[in-house]
């Protein structure tokens, strides 16, 4: 009886550190194959990469808790940047509000169309992500024009600016997940998007504002990925109109390697940051290889994905 | 009461079924009247060999979502059928095609084997290959784009058959394959039965594996003809670009068309409709100048009017 309870309970952990253990082996066995792993340039460049990755999986995350899905992130990234790029002229603070206004905005129209209509998020989102696109190429005269930021201002100082030579981002994606993590746990928000994504109708009947919830999550998800997008307009100085193609299906793909089920209900924001880091780390490690080229990145990803999908539903028999 | 709820009850379930047809017809009569060179041979070729891609890739994703399933890795289906084509196409033409068919066909039975026999959820299984695929693609091609000077093989991109280009043809002759296939055998109403209620499926005996590996297979190969067909006729295997967001494309037509997410029902001639309403919209769009980015504005209102017109009510 006591072996049955210990392999439950083994398997339990496995099912629900899994990632975090690959995280620990990955960098374990990184630091000592790779001699330039370790070193403190090679990690803060890599906590800085995974930082802005990071921002929009927190908001993916409370979205596929809840049992949705969000594929306007990538566009709403590009979006932001380039709304803070152009805001940067008028100031500090227009720099940074313009772009979490504007896509916090288009995450609140989402949210209203998924909770009031009863249109699937994968369709409402994926319109969005057309249209942010399309509103992006609109101000950036159809992507010719590239807005950049004046590398004197303090907004500049955001995306560039360190302690102890660590990203000013990498404290803002931390400080971020960590009041993203009480929010869930320590919450009623927390409670009623554990139950929206848990048994729906039985939420509605309980009255859990199933709607309120909806909306909030997605308007989330829209703010912070406009927030990662300013971080990162920050960081390189300038708009660039071609980033975030792509970018939801990171941010998809790092939540769920973190344990968060696709299906709702259940998730953790300790297993998105977990996931970012599994994703940059085998990014640089491929980077470090210096014979293969950056295609085999994707490849690894996506067999890695793949392994972690895999383990977690046969663990859950 | 009764009376004009009924008829307005009446009408918009007819809106629900038919609003593509609508949607498509005031567009054709919008551009006879006011786009130059509209009703011109050559513009409907154009519009058809466009649009030719689309549709193959969309009918195999009608399938899919008619068994309540997704397909995200068609785009990167096409980008390996183009990295394949060049590899084989010393050995002749057929052998490049065969080869890029079968890799379709392994894509397809993969997704199928993870989405019917491991119980992972479609957006998850297919979004694996997604990522991983156009890497592989990119791997295989050594990330290059290569001119292709095969002349019989570039014929296909190029050619008529009866004044119809090939590409057409063979979108045309599969869209009737495929409505043959959903309205006419037992596995297109077991593929139904499958999307609208799965434990009754697997409780009524039918055979719901196999009727899952099989619509996933069907739907890895149709993306991988789609991918040769775009090859030819670019002359040149873009593993890189070729397929790029075809994914979205495809399911935008598909749902346009009046297939429900939700499964259970699957739409060939409405999913046909559904690619020309949209290769309509982006002409229309073109001919009369607005830049791309009210373009893509405008479909994306369309796809949000499409589906909430289309939605069941709770």
């Amino acid at each position: 009886m006591s072996t049955v309870q210990a392999t439950a309970t083994r398997t339990k952990v496995l099912q629900r550190q899994g990632a975090a253990v690959a995280l620990i082996l990955m960098v374990a066995v990184s630091w000592l194959v790779f001699p330039r792993f370790g070193s403190l340039d090679n990690l803060r460049d890599l906590a800085l990469q995974g930082s802005f990755l990071a921002v929009i999986a927190l908001g993916m995350t409370f979205v596929i808790i809840t049992g949705g899905i969000d594929l306007s992130v990538g566009s709403l990234y590009a979006l932001g940047g380039v709304l803070a790029a152009w805001g940067s002229q008028y100031g500090f603070l227009v720099a940074l509000t313009l772009p979490l206004l504007v896509c916090g905005a288009i995450g609140f129209v989402n949210g209203l169309l998924i909770a009031r209509t009863n249109m699937a998020p994968f369709i409402v989102t994926l319109a969005s992500l057309l249209f942010a696109r399309g509103l992006l190429l609109a101000i950036t005269d159809e992507g010719a024009n590239t807005y950049q930021i004046a590398p004197d201002s303090a907004f500049v100082e955001l995306g560039r600016g360190t302690v102890f030579g660590f990203g000013y981002p990498i404290f803002i994606a931390a400080a971020l997940a960590v009041l993203g993590g009480l929010i869930l746990n320590r919450t009623t928000f927390g409670q009623n998007v554990f139950a929206t994504g848990g048994a729906e109708q039985s939420a509605v009947l309980l009255g859990v504002p199933v709607a309120k919830t909806k909306i909030g999550v997605y308007t989330m998800s829209g703010t912070l990925a406009g927030l990662a997008g300013a971080l990162t307009a920050a960081y390189l100085q300038s708009g660039v109109t071609v980033i975030g193609v792509g970018t939801e299906l990171d941010a998809i793909a790092v939540v769920v390697i973190g344990g968060t089920l696709l299906s709702g209900g259940m998730g953790t924001v300790l297993g998105t940051v977990i996931g970012v880091g599994l994703i940059k780390v085998i990014q640089n490690v491929i980077n470090q290889i210096g014979t293969l080229d950056s295609n085999y990145q994707s490849v690894v990803s996506g067999v890695f994905l793949l392994i972690v999908v895999v383990l977690q539903r046969i663990l859950r028999r | 009461m009764t009376l004009t709820a009924t008829r307005t009850a009446t009408r918009t379930r007819w809106l629900q079924d038919n609003g593509v047809y609508v949607a498509v017809v005031a567009l054709v009569l919008f551009n006879v009247a006011f786009t130059a060179n509209f009703l011109t041979v050559g513009n409907f070729r154009t519009q058809l060999v466009q649009a030719a891609p689309v549709l193959i890739v969309a009918l195999g994703m009608a399938l899919v979502i008619g068994t309540e399933g997704v397909d995200l890795s068609v785009g990167a289906v096409m980008a390996l059928a183009a990295a394949i084509i060049p590899l084989y196409l010393g050995a002749g033409p057929l052998v490049a095609i065969m080869m890029a068919l079968t890799v379709g066909l392994a894509a397809g039975a993969f997704n199928g084997f993870l989405v019917a026999k491991v119980g992972i959820q479609p957006i998850v299984a297919t979004l694996a290959l997604l990522v991983g695929g156009r890497g592989l693609a990119l791997v295989i091609a050594d990330g290059r784009l290569v001119q292709l000077h095969d002349p019989a093989f570039l014929a296909l991109g190029t050619d008529d058959v009866l004044g119809i280009p090939i590409s057409v043809v063979i979108a045309g002759l599969l869209a009737l394959t495929v409505a043959a296939l959903t309205n006419r055998t037992t596995f297109g109403r077991q593929l139904v039965a499958v999307g609208g209620n799965r434990k009754a499926a697997t409780l009524a005996g039918l055979p719901v594996n196999r009727v899952l590996i099989g619509v996933y297979t069907i739907c890895g190969v149709l993306a991988a003809i789609s991918g040769v067909l775009a090859t030819s006729r670019l002359a040149a295997s873009d593993p890189a670009d070729m397929g790029l967001l075809m994914e979205l494309s495809a399911i935008t037509a598909v749902v346009v068309g009046g297939t429900p997410l939700t499964g259970g029902k699957v739409r060939v001639l409405g999913t046909v409709m559904g690619v020309v309403l949209m290769q309509l919209v982006r002409a229309t769009l073109i001919k009369h100048n607005l830049p791309d980015s009210i373009a893509q504005m405008i479909q994306a209102a369309i796809i949000v009017a499409a589906v909430y017109v289309a939605r069941e009510r709770r």
